[in-house]
């Protein structure tokens, strides 16, 4: 185990600034994800930490020792490739070794350390084969023994799930965690897919555009995502983005959805007329009686069954489609008009022009103690 | 292959037959004709007909060529040596100077490394001619004409830019990411340069080699002007066979047959190199 200090990083290609004074820290023993969408810059800073490509700009630091001038050889990380990056013209065992050779162990000592780790794995019975002979989840296995078979204080996964089929994709989500509490080393796991995220990281860091625009627990980012564009990529069916107007009302700010007012608790005035996006999560609405107070009418579009969940898309008077997810089973309008109810409380405000989570006024010890 | 008609298959025979016979065709009647004499050769019209002799190999290897004027003196087998010599050794310090310099400009791009490489490139653009002139004058200063040292020394005109080229496409080809992998793993640049690069790009510069080699040994004006009878190679060596009593045609088409046939077999070998899988699955399934 240890730590990871990343300060004030900037990495240019030509004349595209692909990392822009990036600062991050990763605590002993935690697990991180870098989350983002192709091209933000996730891989480049892998790399960067492992000392195959230099920053422009900034330090790096493992264990509290400045690595930034150090080579890749004498960081002591272990690196999984997205692509896998395995040696061609190397059996399996070889590749797998390759992490062992270079520190001049004895044959049997490499020997009783990739037999080891393909257990593990469960490659044992490939490690004759050549990468051609394997398979795509072999392949994968192959690459992740090779990273964890000299036991790196860091381990750097680069999205190791995203070249393997689905199937083979959720078995190592559940065996992933159990794999790296194991080998006990700081990590930092790359990855595109939000449940992969919320899956195997202690911590996610959301990165656009190479910034990080949101480090936090899981439960944080999903909760209460810092801009509109996390919010979209965190939450499956995708979170509702409505633009709205809030107007005073007498008991606070409030938004209108189809003529009926929504309040939006702990906001004051400085929302008032200012153009904004409401984000609800499609588990925060529910059907409800015409009668109820607050209920918006819809019109019920489609239904789609999701082993676990139901999710409706309806539309509302302006047009607006609005996605609703309920627990399988539980009963709900298939077709035709119906009612909505929204917990307000649940419901984010972002500022429309900046894209940035609007933060209630009053503090939100109160607010979360009204929730309860 | 889809079934195809009597007829296409007919016609396909006689399109394939033709074209092997186009290309064929020389280096047969160059076989036929190692194996007779002048006056057979010179027959009008020629004939297929005749009773083979090895006398014109025979005149090669005992380096004793008869003629209307007597005996004569030829430097065959020792100009089989210096081609031999020559494309080896030119081939092999290429091949020590240009798969590090191709390696080199394929991983790192730094100021002004295209331009090197272009320029290094244009040297196989230039014909020949434009640089003998001055080359002739330089050797005589340095003392470098007729030597073999001089010669491999401009032989690198021909073989390095090749080498160069090609290798480096391989390199290229090769994943960085495989590279990385191996660095990575505790290994230095150097080591993953051998261990990895050096592989994976294998089959590359074994065919480049081969191409420098026929390049070298094919070269005819370099070693014209710069060399003389002693350090000559084959393709000059065969200007011999043009006496004051008439051109040898039999010696002559002995002396080709001789001379290709090295690279004919290093090609024959070689071939499964060419052909073999090149990146082998490196990356992805």
């Amino acid at each position: 185990m240890t730590t990871l200090q990343l300060k004030n990083i900037v990495k240019r290609y030509k004349s595209q600034t692909v990392l822009d004074d990036l600062s991050l820290d990763v605590a002993d023993g935690e697990r991180l994800v870098l989350f983002g969408p192709s091209g933000a810059g996730k891989t480049v800073l892998l790399r960067l930490v492992a000392g195959v490509i230099d920053p422009d700009e900034g330090r790096v630091l493992i264990g509290g020792e400045d690595m930034t001038e150090v080579d890749a050889e004498h960081r002591g990380v272990g690196m999984a490739f997205q692509n896998f990056a395995l040696f061609p013209h190397m059996s399996a065992f070889d590749n797998i070794a390759s992490a062992l050779t270079a520190r001049r162990f004895s044959k049997e000592a490499i020997a009783a350390g990739v037999e080891k780790v393909a257990k593990l794995l469960k490659i044992d019975h490939v490690l004759t084969h050549h990468p051609k002979a394997l398979s795509n989840g072999q392949k994968q296995r192959t690459a992740l023994a090779r990273a964890l078979v000299g036991s790196p204080p860091l381990l750097l996964l680069d999205d190791p799930l995203r070249n393997v089929d689905a199937k083979l994709r959720f078995e190592m989500r559940l065996e992933l965690p159990r794999l790296l509490a194991a080998q006990g080393a700081t990590v930092i796991y790359v990855t595109q897919d939000y449940k992969e995220a919320m899956a195997l990281g202690d911590r996610i860091a959301v990165m656009f555009e190479g910034q990080l625009r949101q480090i936090g627990t899981p439960a944080d980012i999903y909760d209460t995502p810092a801009e509109l564009e996390i919010a979209r990529l965190f939450g499956d069916p995708t979170i509702n983005l409505l633009d709205v107007v809030p107007q005073r009302g007498p008991d606070g700010a409030f938004a209108e959805l189809s003529g009926v007012r929504l309040r939006l608790p702990g906001f004051g005035p400085e929302i008032v007329g200012k153009a904004c996006v409401l984000g609800i999560r499609p588990e925060s609405i529910v059907f409800s009686e015409a009668s109820a107070t607050g209920a918006i009418p819809v019109r019920v579009e489609a239904e789609t069954p999701l082993n676990e969940k139901t999710v409706t898309l309806t539309l509302t008077a302006r047009g607006r489609e609005v996605l609703v997810s309920r627990p399988a089973g539980t009963p709900g309008p298939a077709t035709g008009p119906a009612h909505l109810a929204v917990n307000s409380r649940a419901a984010l405000l972002f500022d429309k022009e900046s894209g940035r989570l609007m933060r209630p006024s009053e503090p939100a010890s109160k607010r979360n103690g009204e929730a309860a | 292959m889809e079934a195809m008609s009597p007829l296409e298959r007919i016609l396909r025979g006689i399109a394939l037959t033709l074209v092997v016979i186009f290309f064929m065709f020389p280096i047969v009647w160059i076989l036929l004709m190692s194996f007779q004499t002048n006056e057979t050769i010179l027959r009008i019209p020629p004939s297929v007909v005749f009773t083979p002799t090895l006398d014109n190999y025979a005149a090669l290897i005992t380096g004793k060529l008869q003629t209307a004027a007597g005996t004569l003196d030829i430097a065959f087998m020792r100009n089989l040596g210096n081609s031999v010599f020559l494309s080896v050794v030119s081939v092999a310090v290429a091949l020590l100077l240009g798969v590090p310099a191709a390696y080199a400009f394929a991983r790192h791009k730094f100021r002004g490394s295209e331009d090197i490489a272009f320029t290094l490139l244009s040297f196989r653009f230039a014909p020949p001619l434009l640089v003998l002139l001055p080359l002739t004058q330089y050797f005589q200063w340095l003392g470098l004409s007729n030597t073999y040292f001089g010669l491999i020394w401009v032989y690198q005109l021909i073989c390095l830019p090749l080498i160069l080229w090609i290798v480096r496409g391989y390199f290229e080809d090769i994943s960085a990411d495989v590279e990385y992998a191996y660095r990575i793993a505790g290994h230095s640049w150097f080591a993953t340069f051998r261990k990895i690069a050096l592989p994976l790009a294998g089959p590359g510069i074994a065919a480049a080699g081969l191409l420098a080699f026929i390049f070298a040994w094919n070269n005819f004006v370099f070693a014209l002007v710069l060399a003389s009878a002693d350090k000559q190679p084959v393709t000059v060596g065969a200007l011999a066979f043009v006496t004051a009593s008439g051109i040898q045609y039999g010696q002559i088409a002995a002396a080709i047959v001789l001379s290709i046939t090295p690279t004919l077999a290093l090609a024959l070998y070689a071939q499964r190199y060419l052909v073999e899988g090149l990146s082998l699955g490196a990356v992805k399934g």
